[in-house]
């Protein structure tokens, strides 16, 4: 197990490298708008341009751009500066990952705690209508994108322009502080955002363990645990779910790792400041530090949480050794 | 009182296709102690019987099943589910064909004894790992104590099988019906199973329904065997009948297609022609007619009853039943022909077969049925059989 | 039959296949090995049935994909024509592919669900190139499904259209297509019910009688492989352990294993079963990675005599009555009499 995990982590160094490597690639070949002219303001002297692309490095080579900032970022952990505000991008992504990571974490405790019980539910009383009721809303929670249902929801419920005024609205969010240390503010902030991230993937988790739960339901070992005269709740319940929901380990995982990269739609629709809404204006700004470090920080999230997720497996399925 | 007494079980299953009639009206018996071979090809409804005996094709949703199952003096049919689930893994237990995947494989063995232990007995942990020990070191599992913390993938396939007996076995139950337990096994492995649940068997006096294909299984294992064919069964007697004078057109060809370590190598194999026949448009008639060699014209209308083989005389005493329109007569001289290795084309040149069905007591049974169409637009009445299936004539106006 | 005079259409010596178990953080160590075929050496002739038997984990199967080469060995010779074929390249294995053909065990996952009857038969032409002409073709593929008992105007259903018994017969069109020399059938009645194996059985005789097939048949089932086969090859764990033709062997085995096996198998004959006294061998099959020393068989084997069979390893040499045996102890007519129901009274 321990030297898995250690191959992995190197593994992940790897992925890094090459990722970074990519995108800086990407920056440089696509066309995008000069960072120098869009951070020099309107109509700059070209003496001016020069003097922002020499202080930003951009008059050297890609290449050698590529190693100064692999320098900085494997020997001092340092993401660089924006390009826009000279703010440290490692700050700036440690400021706004809090908000993400409340986001993303809330949401995937709501869209758990409605789609497995919907799920198991469907699956146990097949073909009535509670498992078409559930499986039709799931099929529409599904269909609807997430800035649809977000506007739709602030229309419907926030307090500042809702028509049943229930929930904090766009901007509630505060400029300081985290859910941690600001609790009071945060949460009623987060509350539909969770509710509207959230409804898509409990709809796909649900419909997901229906299937499994069902399959798992005909295995021979379900026969086995009636055969040997368990109780029913306990053939569903500790034989079937627990088979059934395993593999729901492996696609939380990778949801949570694409999410806490940044929910760009939530985070915008709702005004939340995350790294999301950080990375979607960086590129608006060809600001490459600050796309690097996003980008880099998301794929990290991505490859730790496979890992985890093959972690955890490991201790779901005895069957699972490395 | 038999301790296990099936009366014409019908287990249909209703499906988009239509309605499958996995199991037609089966009866046999089986008495305390005693075991019960029954025989037959996949389709031929062997494992949905014995899975209605245990409740368990209650579970599909799509079953529709009568007739009746008398289990120890209790009427299972009518029971309830939860009254079925007290018996389930206590007074009766299963075993099955692939040990692995009747295995949790989340579950260590130990816990998943314990849990059989616990659905029915109010013991502590302690209690029922002592007796799950106890029961995997009488099934020959080595360092029992150890082995209840392994988990089934770290098991051989025999080891497998061992734990599901123990399993089974674990709150003493009165019958055993064990589903093809060898079919999944390698042929040394399956010696010891086999041995194993003789074993068990004699020490632990329990009944054993044991389904299977093979027909050596049987033959070392059971004391009577029925044999099934397209959810019927076809012929019914006591394993020494069976081998030495089998009844059936089917028994013969099984026993004639299968290779034989006993009997001479050059010897040609007769195979059954054609294949199992659907079970949701059942061929009409006798459901072999298709791929019986000495089918007649009036076969393919009549449906015969099982009937005892007419002159048993088998010195056996035992019960001996068959379900085929042929005479009696016709039936032996065509065994004989095939016991002195003739094919089915030369015992049928050696042997006349008669057009008209002789017993009538194999179909009296039909004919009481109100409605049974015999032919087209024809229903039958006891009161009319004679007229509308002339095919039908006495037992003396033949023989 | 006797193999007296007829060509070797094979010959294959100490025949080795391991696969390597690694482990390791970055630079991945061997750090040992299952070692499915661990020296094996036979000889097939032209005409016959060579029977490889044994139980699951023997090598049989794994022995028939290094022949046919779907698996290149680790060591040892594969004379073929007079040549090694054991390392050759896919380039030189190309003609001589037309003449080893294989059928399999599952005649459900064998076949291309997607394609029909007709174009699973052709293939084997088109990937030749072989009649090139479609008209002749079609005529050909018909011919084929007429010979193995197939209705030839079933010739555009699919393979779920079948049965399994005439989707194994599909299996055997394809393999006999090309007029191969050598057919290997692995396990290819084990899949089937009972009243269809007797089927598939007499068809591959037949064939072998009518174009003169060279046949190498893999199974577990002793009986369909007395029925089926000229001479036998019995396997444990990766090494042939005794070799003689099929009534010598079911007659007179020498080797405990075979022995054994023929012991264990149930008799449908409730006197024969009750007269003989089953030799119910111990324990499991130890594993391939690590196979115990000298002769394989001896954690397990009645005769095993403490100081020879751990020590000395046993080579395949004539026995009594001419089987080739792996043992030092071989049985002796007496021993086999009260076991094996098989054997000459």
């Amino acid at each position: 197990m321990i030297p898995f995990i250690i191959r992995r982590l190197l593994w992940m160094v790897v992925l890094l490298l090459v990722i970074s490597f990519l995108t800086f690639v990407i920056f440089y070949t696509l066309p995008a708008a000069d960072p120098a002219a869009l951070r020099a303001g309107r109509q700059p002297t070209p003496e001016l341009l020069a003097t922002i692309r020499q202080t930003l490095g951009l008059d050297k080579p890609w290449y050698i751009q590529y190693l100064k900032y692999l320098d900085r970022l494997v020997f001092h952990f340092d993401f660089g500066y924006s390009f826009q505000n000279n703010v440290s991008v490692k700050s700036q992504i440690f400021d706004r990952l809090p908000a993400t990571a409340a986001l993303a974490v809330g949401a995937a405790i709501v869209w758990l705690l409605i789609g497995i019980p919907i799920g198991i539910i469907s699956a146990i009383r097949r073909g009535t209508w509670m498992d078409r009721a559930a499986m039709g809303g799931a099929l529409v929670a599904i269909s609807a994108p997430v800035y649809w249902l977000g506007l739709v929801s602030l229309y419907l419920f926030s307090k500042d322009l809702g028509k049943f005024p229930l929930f904090e609205g766009q901007g509630a969010y505060p400029q300081t502080g985290n859910i941690f240390t600001n609790p009071g503010e945060v949460i009623p902030a987060l509350i539909m955002p969770w509710f509207v991230l959230a409804a898509s993937f409990a709809a796909i988790y649900a419909r997901f363990l229906r299937g499994n739960l069902l399959e798992t339901m005909s295995e021979d070992y379900i026969r086995t645990a009636r055969a040997k005269g368990l109780r029913e709740r306990k053939v569903v319940f500790k034989h079937g779910v627990r088979s059934a929901i395993t593999p729901i380990v492996t696609i939380l995982g990778l949801d949570l790792g694409i999410l806490l990269g940044g929910a760009i739609l939530t985070e915008t629709v709702f005004n939340i400041p995350g790294v999301g809404r950080l990375a979607y204006d960086a590129i608006q700004k060809s600001d490459l530090p600050t796309v690097q470090g996003t980008v880099l920080m998301g794929a990290f999230f991505i490859i730790l949480l496979n890992l985890i997720v093959d972690v955890v497996y490991a201790f779901l399925d005895p069957r699972v050794r490395f | 009182m038999a301790l296990l007494e099936v009366t014409d079980l019908k287990v249909h299953f209703r499906t988009d296709d239509g309605l499958v009639k996995a199991v037609d009206g089966v009866s046999y018996t089986v008495e305390a102690g005693q075991a019960l071979g029954i025989v037959g090809e996949s389709g031929s409804g062997k494992s949905v019987s014995s899975l209605t005996v245990m409740g368990l094709t209650r579970f599909a949703g799509n079953a529709e099943i009568s007739g009746s199952i008398r289990f120890d003096g209790r009427d299972l049919l009518a029971a309830s589910d939860e009254d079925m689930r007290r018996l389930r893994g206590n007074d009766m237990a299963m075993i099955f064909q692939d040990p692995l995947s009747s295995l949790h494989p989340f579950y260590k063995i130990g816990d998943q004894l314990v849990e059989a232990i616990q659905a029915h007995r109010d013991v502590s942990k302690a209690q029922a790992l002592d007796r799950t020990v106890e029961m995997l070191g009488l099934v020959g599992i080595p360092e029992p104590r150890r082995r209840v913390d392994s988990y089934p993938h770290e098991f051989s396939g025999g080891m497998r099988q061992r734990v599901m007996i123990a399993m089974a076995l674990i709150n003493d139950p009165k019958l055993l019906i064990a589903d093809e337990p060898t079919t999944a096994l390698d042929v040394t492995v399956q010696a010891q199973i086999l041995d194993l649940i003789q074993r068990l068997q004699r020490e632990l006096d329990t009944a054993i329904v044991m389904i299977t294909h093979d027909l050596g299984v049987v033959a070392e294992v059971t004391d009577e065997i029925g044999v099934m064919y397209a959810g019927r069964i076809v012929e019914y007697a006591d394993k020494e009948s069976i081998f030495a004078m089998p009844e059936h057109p089917y028994t013969w060809g099984l026993l004639k297609s299968i290779p034989r370590l006993d009997s001479p190598r050059g010897e040609e194999l007769v195979p059954i022609a054609g294949r199992p026949p659907s079970l949701i448009l059942k061929p009409p008639g006798c459901a072999f007619h298709p791929r019986c060699p000495y089918v007649r014209e009036a076969h393919k209308r009549i449906d015969p009853q099982l009937a005892p083989a007419a002159e048993a005389g088998n010195g056996g005493g035992g019960r001996h039943e068959v379900a085929c329109l042929l005479p009696g007569q016709t039936r032996r001289g065509l065994w004989a022909a095939l016991q002195e290795g003739a094919t089915p084309e030369v015992a049928l040149q050696r042997v006349d077969v008669p057009d008209k069905v002789v017993d009538r007591e194999a179909v009296g049974e039909v004919l009481a049925e109100p409605g049974t169409e015999v032919a087209e637009g024809v229903v039958a009445t006891p009161e009319n059989a004679a007229e509308v299936v002339p095919d039908v004539v006495a037992e003396e106006e033949t023989s | 039959m006797s193999t007296n005079g007829a060509n070797k259409l094979i010959e294959v010596r100490d025949l080795v296949k391991h696969f390597p178990l690694k482990k390791g953080i970055i630079l991945q160590k061997q750090v040992g090995a299952v070692r499915a075929v661990d020296g094996v050496s036979f000889d097939v002739f032209e005409g016959e049935t060579l029977g490889l038997v044994g139980e699951s984990g023997c090598g049989k199967s794994t022995t028939a994909r290094l022949v046919t080469r779907l698996l290149e060995p680790t060591d040892g010779e594969i004379i073929y024509k007079g040549s090694d074929i054991a390392h050759s390249s896919r380039a030189e294995l190309k003609p001589m592919r037309r003449d080893m053909q294989m059928i399999f065990q599952d005649p459900y996952s064998s076949l291309n669900p997607r394609k029909t009857v007709g174009t699973i038969i052709s293939e084997p032409f088109i990937i030749h190139r072989l009649e090139k002409d479609e008209a002749k073709r079609k005529k050909r593929v018909q011919e084929l499904m007429d010979l193995v008992g197939l209705n030839p105007e079933h010739y555009n259903r699919f393979p779920h259209e079948f049965s399994g018994g005439q989707r194994q017969r599909i299996g055997v069109a394809r393999a006999i297509a090309l007029k191969p020399k050598l057919v290997v059938a692995d396990e290819p009645v084990s899949a089937l019910d009972v009243s269809i194996q007797a089927q598939i059985i007499n068809l591959l005789s037949e064939l072998q009688r009518d174009l003169g097939l060279t046949i190498i048949f893999i199974a577990h089932d002793l009986s369909v492989v007395r029925h089926v086969c000229d001479r036998i090859a019995v396997m444990y764990l990766g090494k042939i352990v005794e070799l003689a033709d099929a009534d010598q062997l079911f007659e007179h085995p020498r080797h405990p294993y075979t022995g054994a096996l023929l012991s264990a198998v149930p008799v449908p004959d409730p006197r024969l079963a009750r007269e003989k006294q089953r030799q119910v061998l111990g324990g499991d099959v130890p594993s391939p990675t690590n196979p115990p020393a000298a002769c394989r068989f001896h954690t397990r084997c009645p005769k095993a005599q403490d100081g020879t069979c751990n020590v000395v390893e046993p080579q395949l040499e004539v026995k009594q009555g001419g089987n080739l045996a792996a043992c030092h102890f071989p049985l002796t007519d007496e021993e086999i009499s009260k076991r094996v129901p098989t054997a000459a009274a």
